[in-house]
């Protein structure tokens, strides 16, 4: 469990990591930005990835914190998972993103893992992207060149590989509040407390007198990137949610793998991982909706 | 402020704790003491072997084998050699002639296959993991990074992985003998004619998967030699019996050859082995004349500490049609994996007189095969031999009740030996000395509340549910306290089941207990004294207890099968014993009294009937002194003992388990689990409910968890711990633990030990209530680990939810039970039940 030798840099600003990343992707240099380290340190330890330097942004407190900024809430890249817990901005107005981070991991992870790190590195099984992409949220990165954002729907582009160009570095996210009427859950399964999710369902549902008017919904580790379930949030428009038609909900919720092509890995072939989707996106709409 | 973590302040935590538990009466034993170990343990202020620093230490890497099955052609270490900071890379050849072949101390029969097993391979590699070369630098750095220049060159040879398959005659070979290492039979009483007219027949296969004990401290080992002798430090829970055999492994002369286990985080068996890189490190040390060290990562160790279970078992219960056991037939596969190791091949075999567990009947027929495959070899853990035992009799048990209509508690009650019965001779000859089966399970069932339990599954049930209750049951014995040498002799072991103490009173008075047990988080330290503490009416804190290093311990059988209070701890009471009595001749003399006039109570020998007295400390200091000794008697205070014990133990328990399974996801929750454990006369309360809960977190582990999973080219798929699950406290509920305490007859402490009785019990019962849960599906076994998706597919399809790379024989789940009442008691009401 000793990583291959790489050099460290730790950067003293945004602008000089920006510019340290440029330099190395010039030079041809294989450089990675380095947050919690949750992620990227394994990988380097288990000797499954080889770079030749580290930026560390870990200590750029312009990419930390939680802010209300009207419309959206603005979470710093490097806030950690524990911190986004304890905001009370998130709880109250963005409360999908509290109920799926308090599902990852253990309090050691969540206090060294960052809301940033877990995005960009795309990982699929990961919990965090599938709220990202089931909220619209826009991602804001700068390099070298300057700011660009990346709609959600963009930024996931294959397994643990996000749209961020070498040199960029994730600034922060916006996280869109949806307004009243609207109910949360993340429902996620996984073998162990502290294991990753067989399958994850974040939902946001809006409600008007029992009845479905809205409804986004991702799904976790159902295919190489996080999913958006469109057929199900379509079909879900006008469906009650009181028990007495359960029947057409759980026929609008089989709908949820729908363009899925989820992997086979020791927790569960595809075609159980479909079948959890549904009965998954079937709960986390009724929890929303409750 | 935060309080710093202190050692001084969580000791000073401990005692005032104690103070609150005060003891009832004013004996130790039974008082629940916390342990004197946990500070400095919890705290980090100890020795581990890793933390171990000496100068001019090297540290070493071990290359190891990608491929399960290939011949080496080729190893090129001139790279590796040329990089700064490595002092040595070396390969298997090099070490050829002087690196011997690792161990097995359990020939099990005449005829048993014993493969060389040479620490680092030569010719073959037989499974992942397996060392192919080393690098030795200057740190650990340094060592990684040189390993990856190592070239090896692979000639690959197909690999075995499946037991029955192993045994098929195209099958490629292990070893050029075959794939079978030996078949071990043990029959009593006319098996044929118990089935022969049998009115209920139960068959069943069952698969106890493959685990790898998950030990919190990884593997760790210093060696160092000053030129004439050798100190091998290691995690290891058997210093002395390492030393005798890594004397005998590499020619160093066991006088000169010094064991020490500092402090050891956990083994479950896994740290009762003579390792590949114990040997290494010392013939490493022995070439290069300067410390090495070598620490296992975790993915380094799920590939390369010996593995445990893996059996493939298939019982056969005839019995009359009220119930009543007439036989038992059992006929094991179990997978040696590519060596066989300290006890490999004797593993299955400490069940083998344990598939009746707590029952009456006839007859009974064992027969175990040992097979080779190219995977990491199998040794003890945990339990060894005895929960894949209790599991299948107490699996078949449940069939049988579910076969015949009854409740699975009335089916056990019907067979089990009554109380008045013991002392009782089984069917496989073991003389359980003592037990009551009666108390402990309405113990339990009143805890449990199993009637209302009861009601509410047959709610869930009626209303289809999609919630379903299930009610596991177990109730199980196990024989440890391992064990009478001559029983060990007659199974064919290699060496003896006694162990020794020596207590020794200080001039001072305080007292050093030196026992030959090699606690790795037991608590010894803390038992031992209380049993001292009586016996030599000596305060709890004055006395020590020390262990684990052959050059302070010179005599010892170390730690497993639950056996360190059963037999070392009766050491320790017998050699205090031997000291009270010298120390009586003593204070005899002093007090000019004769010896049979002077008694001794607490602390103090007085002259029966007199107010005259001498303080054992005063005794001690005499005795020290030696100016006026009685003719014959000699200086100081101290004397030792080496137990053999006559007769295993025979803990026992009824253990209940109510599980939720999630119909619509496959996932199980445990609701509640209650265990009523009878250990005999308990001398730490507190220790004991520890053990019960490690062991049944253990148990819980196997039947809902883990699982080491090799695909068809031999390789490993779960070397991590995300992929290997070990559940937490997070996934656990919490128990209700009680005791009955019917004691050991065979013991002057009344006790029977405990430290695997909660892994033994526990899996049964968890798997037993799963498939309760599931019996209106048609499902009557779920492959172990019950995963969600086993669950699932178990439920769609009535099976076992087997699937995958490592598949039972299918097809053999055939019920010979010619009164078969497949179906379900309440399956009307129930939507979706259908198979
Ligand atoms: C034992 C364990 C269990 C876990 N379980 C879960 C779980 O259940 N659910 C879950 O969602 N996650 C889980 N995780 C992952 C955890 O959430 C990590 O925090 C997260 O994946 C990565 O965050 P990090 O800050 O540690 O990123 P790092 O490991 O530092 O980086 C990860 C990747 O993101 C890149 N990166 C990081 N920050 C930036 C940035 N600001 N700009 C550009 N690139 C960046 C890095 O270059 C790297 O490629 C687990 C991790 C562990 C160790």
């Amino acid at each position: 469990m000793i990583p291959a030798p790489f050099e460290y840099v730790r950067a003293g600003s945004l602008d000089e990591a920006c510019r340290v990343l440029a330099e190395a992707e010039e030079a041809g240099e294989d450089v990675k930005v380095l947050a919690g380290g949750q992620s990227l340190l394994p990988l380097l330890r288990l000797r499954l990835a080889y770079l030749s330097a580290l930026v560390d942004v870990g200590r750029l407190a312009e990419l930390r914190g939680v802010e209300d900024r009207g419309d959206h809430v603005f979470v710093g890249a490097l806030t950690t998972h524990d911190e986004v817990l304890r905001s009370e901005v998130v709880r109250e107005l963005v409360p999908l993103l509290a109920l799926a981070t308090a599902t990852v991991a253990d309090p050691a992870v969540r206090h060294r893992g960052t809301f940033g790190g877990s995005l960009a590195h795309a990982d699929p099984a990961g919990d965090l992207p599938a709220v990202a992409l089931a909220l619209d949220c826009v991602f804001v990165v700068r390099s070298d060149e300057g700011e660009r954002e990346i709609p959600a729907s963009d930024f996931f582009v294959d397994y643990l590989e996000s749209a961020l160009e070498p040199g960029e570095v994730l600034v922060g996210v916006r996280v869109p509040k949806l307004g009243p009427g609207w109910g949360f859950h993340y429902e996620k399964f996984h073998r162990t407390a502290q294991s990753w999710a067989t399958v994850g369902v974040a939902a946001a549902v809006r409600l008007g007198e029992g009845v479905v008017e809205e409804a986004r919904i991702a799904l976790t580790n159902m295919g190489p990137t996080p999913v958006r379930a469109r057929a199900v949030e379509t079909a879900l428009r006008g469906v009650p949610l009181g028990s007495s038609d359960g029947e057409r909900l759980r026929q609008v919720c089989d709908l949820a793998d729908e363009g899925a092509s989820p992997p086979a890995d020791l927790h569960g072939d595809p075609a159980y991982r479909r079948h959890l989707a549904r009965v998954l996106t079937r709960r986390a709409v009724v929890t929303a909706g409750a | 402020m935060t309080e710093q973590l202190d050692a001084g302040l969580v000791a000073e935590r401990i005692a005032e704790s104690d103070q609150l538990s005060a003891p009832s009466g004013d004996r130790e034993i039974g008082r629940a003491r916390r342990r004197k170990e946990d500070a400095r343990l919890v705290t980090g202020r100890t020795t581990w072997t890793d933390n171990i620093q000496l100068p001019g230490m090297l540290y070493v890497t071990f290359l190891r084998s990608p491929m399960a099955h290939a011949r080496i052609t080729r190893v090129d270490t001139s790279a590796a050699r040329a990089r700064p900071g490595v002092v040595a890379a070396l390969s298997g050849r090099d070490l050829a002639d002087e690196q011997g072949s690792l161990p097995c101390a359990w020939p099990v029969t005449e005829d048993i296959v014993i493969p060389d097993h040479p620490p680092m391979a030569v010719e073959e590699v037989r499974y992942v993991g397996e060392a192919v070369a080393c690098v030795v630098a200057t740190d650990r750095y340094a060592a990684a990074d040189a390993l990856e220049e190592i070239e090896v060159d692979y000639e690959p040879l197909e690999a075995v992985v499946d037991m029955t398959e192993a045994l098929t005659e195209g099958s490629p070979k292990v070893h050029e003998t075959g794939n079978r290492a030996f078949t071990w039979r043990f029959a009593q009483g006319d098996v044929g004619a118990a089935f022969r007219d049998a009115p209920i027949v139960v068959e069943r296969d069952y698969v106890q998967q493959r685990l790898i004990p998950t030990a919190m401290e990884p593997r760790a080992v210093v060696a160092t030699t000053d030129g004439d002798s050798f100190t091998l430090y290691s995690a290891t829970q058997i210093p002395h019996v390492l030393r005798v055999m890594l004397a005998m492994t590499t020619g160093i002369p066991e006088h000169r050859l010094r064991v020490v286990a500092p402090d050891v985080g956990g083994g479950f068996g896994s740290k009762l082995q003579v390792t590949a890189e114990e040997v290494l490190a010392l013939l490493l040390t022995r070439r290069i004349g300067r410390p090495v060290k070598w620490t296992e990562s975790r993915s380094e160790g799920n590939l390369t500490v010996h593995h445990g279970r893996d059996q493939l078992q298939r019982i056969r219960l005839a019995a009359e049609r009220d119930g009543r056991l007439r036989a038992v037939q059992v006929e094991l596969l179990a997978d040696m994996g590519a060596y066989l190791m300290l006890v490999t091949p004797g593993v299955p075999l400490l069940g083998a007189f344990m598939y009746n567990g707590i029952y009456k009947m006839d007859a009974y027929d064992f027969t175990c095969t040992g097979v080779f495959t190219t995977k990491m070899p199998t040794d003890a853990y945990r339990g060894a031999g005895r929960p894949e035992a209790t599991f299948a009799i107490e699996r078949a048990m449940d069939e049988l009740a579910h076969e015949l209509g009854l409740d699975p508690v009335e089916v056990r009650r019907r067979n089990w030996i009554a109380h008045e019965e013991f002392p009782y001779t089984t069917v496989c000859g073991l003389t359980y000395d003592s037990g009551n089966y009666e108390a402990a399970t309405d113990r339990a069932l009143d805890l449990f509340g199993y009637d209302t339990l009861r009601e509410e599954q047959a709610r869930r049930r009626a209303e289809g549910d999609p919630i379903q209750l299930g009610i596991g049951v177990s109730t199980f014995t196990e024989m440890c306290g391992l064990a009478p040498s001559r029983v060990l002799g007659s199974l064919s072991y290699g060496a003896g089941g006694w162990e020794h103490a020596s207590v020794r009173v200080l001039p001072t008075g305080k007292v050093e207990v030196v026992t030959g047990t090699s606690p790795h988080g037991q608590g010894h330290e803390t038992a031992w004294s209380q049993i001292a503490s009586d016996a030599l009416g000596v305060p709890f804190e004055d006395v020590s207890v020390l262990h684990g290093d052959t050059a302070i311990s010179h005599k010892g059988m170390d730690t497993y099968g639950s056996r360190s209070l059963v037999v070392g701890g009766i050491a320790v009471l017998s050699a205090c014993e031997k000291v009270k009595d010298r120390a009586r001749e003593l204070a005899a003399h002093m007090l000019e009294a004769s010896a049979e006039d002077v008694e001794f109570a607490d602390g103090s020998f007085r002259v029966r009937g007199t107010s005259q007295g001498r303080t054992i400390q005063e005794v001690a200091l005499a005795a020290f002194a030696a100016h006026d000794l009685p003719d014959g008697v000699e200086p100081g205070l101290d004397a030792e003992t080496t137990f053999d014990p006559d007769n295993f133990s025979f803990p026992h328990g009824t253990h209940l388990c109510a599980v939720e399974v999630d119909t619509e996801t496959g996932g199980t929750t445990i609701r509640s689990y209650v265990a009523v454990d009878d250990v005999g006369a308990v001398v730490n309360p507190l220790i004991v409910e520890g053990q019960v809960h490690g062991g049944i977190a253990q148990g819980i582990g196997q039947a809902l968890f883990e699982e080491a999973i090799y695909d068809a080219e031999g390789n490993l798929l779960t070397t991590t711990m995300a992929d290997y699950l070990v559940p937490t406290a997070l996934d656990l509920p919490e128990f209700v633990t009680d005791r009955t305490e019917t004691p050991a007859t065979s013991n002057p402490l009344g006790v029977k030990g405990v430290g695997e009785a909660g892994t033994i019990a526990s899996t049964p019962a968890v798997v037993n209530a799963v498939v309760d849960a599931l019996r209106p599906y048609g499902v009557r076994d779920v492959r172990m680990p019950c995963t969600p998706e086993r669950v699932w597919r178990a439920i769609n399809s009535g099976t076992s939810g087997a699937s995958g790379v490592s598949e039972a024989s299918e097809g053999s789940h055939g019920s010979g039970a010619p009164q078969s009442s497949q179906g379900s008691r309440a399956s009307e009401g129930f939507e979706g039940g259908g198979r």
